[in-house]
């Protein structure tokens, strides 16, 4: 599904990835853990194609094509869906509406016809009850006067709408408290498949006892420095990433 | 609109065939002004003496003024004899015989509006149908609103057969000497239209009308005069989409409301003139006066303008509330792009007491566009409790364009309530990536961006007017990002 290799990344001049290799398999769920501040949200940001990074060596491929040559709204219609750690206000721009423009882009994009209004509401209606969301919240700005658990919570709602080939899961458990965690992990699960892979970025453990993770990988210098099973976030959690700093630069598991 | 417009269409056809304009003969002035051309134009439409006499006094007053000079936009002087100030609408044979014969980049333009084809021969001139030049052939749906007993027809018309109701109002709301713009087009105006309600009528259909430029080097000047008796409702919708164009064209219109006791006005306006290209070359100057008076209690004047269009627009729809716990609204979308400069705003002039005001203003700049907001809230002594709102709110697209806020406010009386809030903001890098994460192109993204920011205004639109205006925007920020 996703084959990453040897990306190399910076920001301003300044290096954040160092070389990163990461493959996830169709179905598969990764748990990407690390420190603030390791390049998380870089990476998340780099497969979703965001202006800003510069990527200076490596490659992605996504379903075997060069996802970096790819403009962003290609990617997402190909079926690239990022939940943002911060997602954006939008005065003025009705949930609903951007929502509709979305999928109906990404149907076109496969040759498929547009849903009409009555289909795609009846759509949005079965999605918002797996994250248990009002209806208003359709009409409302785009997560404007939304709280923080909403706004996550709205991610996810557009994640199950999109259906997309592969989530990418920047921080969504961040803010949350352990009801709306259990929302989202609910609706995450409920959107595993075969052929939907899913890459959490978080630095908590918490999360994967509700989601539970395929591999778990620990970025730290800009590099994936450890990666294990679901054992290995919970070793995280006792011992700290100051033990993975100690013996960065090992040979990944 | 679009349904109106065809019903107009069809109308005008028949009336042309009924004889209705033929004795019009394609003649134009050639450039200048002095006295002899403002008899000519008088003459032309056998106006009343009270008329010419009128538009001579304006003429003189008007040789005395200078143009204004405070407006935050630029432009070389005016060569005021370099205008003809006559044109007819062409015969038949000089037009289009077909839309294969129209400039194809216009077409286009009709296209993404989703213009019906019918509508679009109007438009191009095609045929003998919709409004041409300075002559105006639009009056319509008579019988439906005769049987209500509005009056809805060109002004030269109403000079005609309704003297004493223009002899009353014109110029009542606008004086002649008003301004430099106010006082040329007193005293050349040609066509515009006329409305008048009558007590207690709800006027049955939206009024509309579109206006175009279309002879080379011809000004403009409409003049429209809109009269709400007691009790009464109209709604009026004017807008445009004028043809590619290379010379600087001016346009000095001048609109009169006046509302008394319980009536209400709606004034809504897309325009879209030629707004120059890329380099700023030619585009239409629309240097506008539009003022509103509720003259009674509970009157109402509300109005709503998207201004998307002009190389330079100079507007202010104002509103003197006169009556007692009269209304005044003023609802406003100006988009700037490319070399465009728009200086546009309201007055609000509070006279009666509970009087009140609602301002809503949305900029949006793009290209190297200038874009700025000119609004006056005036309280006078005896208008106890007046009360207004303002909301001024800038988006910048790239950091080339300008966005300028010049709020004023002038408060006599210490029981008004004044709020006013401004912002302004850049078009969000963040903002455009999500909805591109999401899957919209950036030309969609940034379109429903831009129109989500002028949410407010679009709402208060006649519906098919609003979703015209919103594939406006769009169309005109083409190009501004990426
Ligand atoms: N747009 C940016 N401009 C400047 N520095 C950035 C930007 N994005 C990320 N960085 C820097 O890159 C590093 C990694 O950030 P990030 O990927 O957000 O980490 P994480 O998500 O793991 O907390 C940090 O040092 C951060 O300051
Ligand atoms: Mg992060």
């Amino acid at each position: 599904m996703l084959k990453i290799s040897d990306l190399k990344v910076t920001v301003d001049g300044k290096a954040i990835l160092n070389g990163l290799d990461l493959d996830v398999g169709p179905g598969e769920v990764h748990a990407i853990m690390g420190p603030n501040g390791s390049g998380k949200s870089t990476l998340a940001n780099v497969i979703a194609g965001r202006d800003g990074y510069e990527v200076t060596s490596g490659s992605v491929a996504f379903m075997g094509n060069d996802l970096l040559s790819m403009a962003p709204e290609n990617r997402a219609r190909e079926g690239v869906f990022l939940a943002f750690q911060y997602p954006v206000e939008i005065p003025g721009v009705a949930n609903i509406a951007l929502l509709k423009e979305g999928l109906n882009a990404a149907r076109r994009h496969r040759g498929e016809p547009e849903l009409d209004a009555l289909d795609f509401l009846k759509l949005v209606r079965e999605k918002l009850r797996l994250v248990e969301m009002k209806e208003e919240f359709l009409y409302r700005s785009v997560n404007e006067g939304f709280s923080g658990g909403e706004k996550k919570r709205n991610e996810i709602f557009q994640m199950a709408v999109l259906e997309p080939r592969l989530a990418v899961l920047d921080e969504t458990d961040s803010g949350l408290d352990i009801d709306a965690l259990k929302i989202v992990a609910g609706g995450v699960n409920a959107l595993r498949s075969e052929e939907r892979s899913v890459i959490l970025v978080t630095h908590y453990q918490r999360l994967l006892d509700y989601i539970v993770p395929d591999r778990v990988h620990v970025l730290a210098g800009g590099r994936i420095v450890r990666s294990g099973d679901k054992q290995l976030a919970r070793d995280l959690e006792e011992r700290g990433y100051g033990w993975i700093d100690s013996s960065a630069g090992a040979a990944t598991a | 609109m679009n349904s109106a417009v065809k019903e107009l269409g069809e109308l005008v056809g028949r009336e042309y065939k009924e004889g209705f304009v033929t004795d019009i003969e394609a003649d134009t002035l050639p450039p200048g002004l002095d006295e002899s051309v403002i008899r000519f134009l008088s003459g032309k439409k056998s106006e009343p003496d009270f008329v010419l006499q009128w538009r001579l006094d304006a003429f003189r007053r008007w040789q005395a003024m200078e143009p204004p000079d405070w407006a935050h936009v630029k432009h070389a002087p005016i060569d005021f004899q370099a205008i003809s100030y006559y044109s007819a609408p062409k015969r038949d044979e000089d037009r289009p015989k077909s839309l294969d014969e129209v400039d194809p980049k216009l077409l286009e333009t009709y296209n993404k509006l989703g213009i019906p084809l019918e509508e679009q021969k109007a438009l191009a001139g095609v045929a003998v149908d919709a409004v041409f030049d300075s002559v105006s052939v639009a009056t319509t749906f008579k019988d439906k609103l005769a049987e209500a007993g509005v009056i809805f027809c060109p002004l030269s018309e109403a000079m005609a057969n309704h003297p004493e109701l223009v002899r009353e109002y014109l110029g009542s709301v606008v004086p002649q000497s008003d301004n430099f713009y106010a006082a040329l087009n007193s005293a050349v105006f040609t066509e515009g239209s006329f409305v008048y309600v009558p007590k207690g009528v709800r006027c049955p259909m939206e009024l509309s009308t579109y206006f175009r430029i279309n002879a080379l080097n011809t000004g403009q000047f409409e003049r429209t005069l809109i009269i709400a008796d007691e009790g009464s409702y109209v709604s009026y919708l004017e807008g445009c989409t004028a043809p590619m164009r290379d010379e600087n064209q001016l346009h000095a219109a001048v609109v009169e409301l006046v509302a008394f006791k319980d009536a209400k006005i709606k004034y809504s306006t897309v325009q879209n003139w030629y707004p120059g290209d890329e380099e700023g070359r030619g585009g239409i100057y629309n240097f506008v006066t539009k003022r509103g008076a509720c003259r009674g209690d509970n009157a109402k004047i509300s109005w709503t303008q998207v201004e998307t269009g002009s190389a330079i627009t100079w507007k202010y729809p104002s509103v003197l509330l006169e009556g007692n716990h009269s209304t005044g609204e003023f609802y406003s979308v100006a988009l700037t792009n490319n070399c465009q400069q728009a200086d546009t705003g309201t007055k609000m002039v509070h006279i009666g007491e509970h009087t009140s005001s609602t301002i809503i203003s949305k900029g949006i700049s793009a290209g190297r566009g200038q874009n700025a907001y000119r609004g006056l809230v005036k309280v006078l002594k005896g208008a106890k409790q007046a009360r207004n709102y303002s909301q001024c709110d800038s988006l910048l697209m790239g950091d080339r364009c300008g966005a300028h806020t010049f709020p004023y406010v002038e408060v006599k009386n210490p029981t008004a309530t004044i709020e006013h809030e401004a912002t302004t903001s850049k078009i969000g890098e963040d903002q455009l990536f999500y909805c591109r994460q999401r899957g919209l192109s950036e030309e969609d993204a940034v379109s429903m961006i831009v129109n989500g920011f002028c949410k407010e205004v679009f709402r208060e639109l006649p519906m098919e007017f609003a979703v015209e205006a919103q594939k406006l925007l769009g169309i005109s920020l083409e190009g501004a990002v990426g």
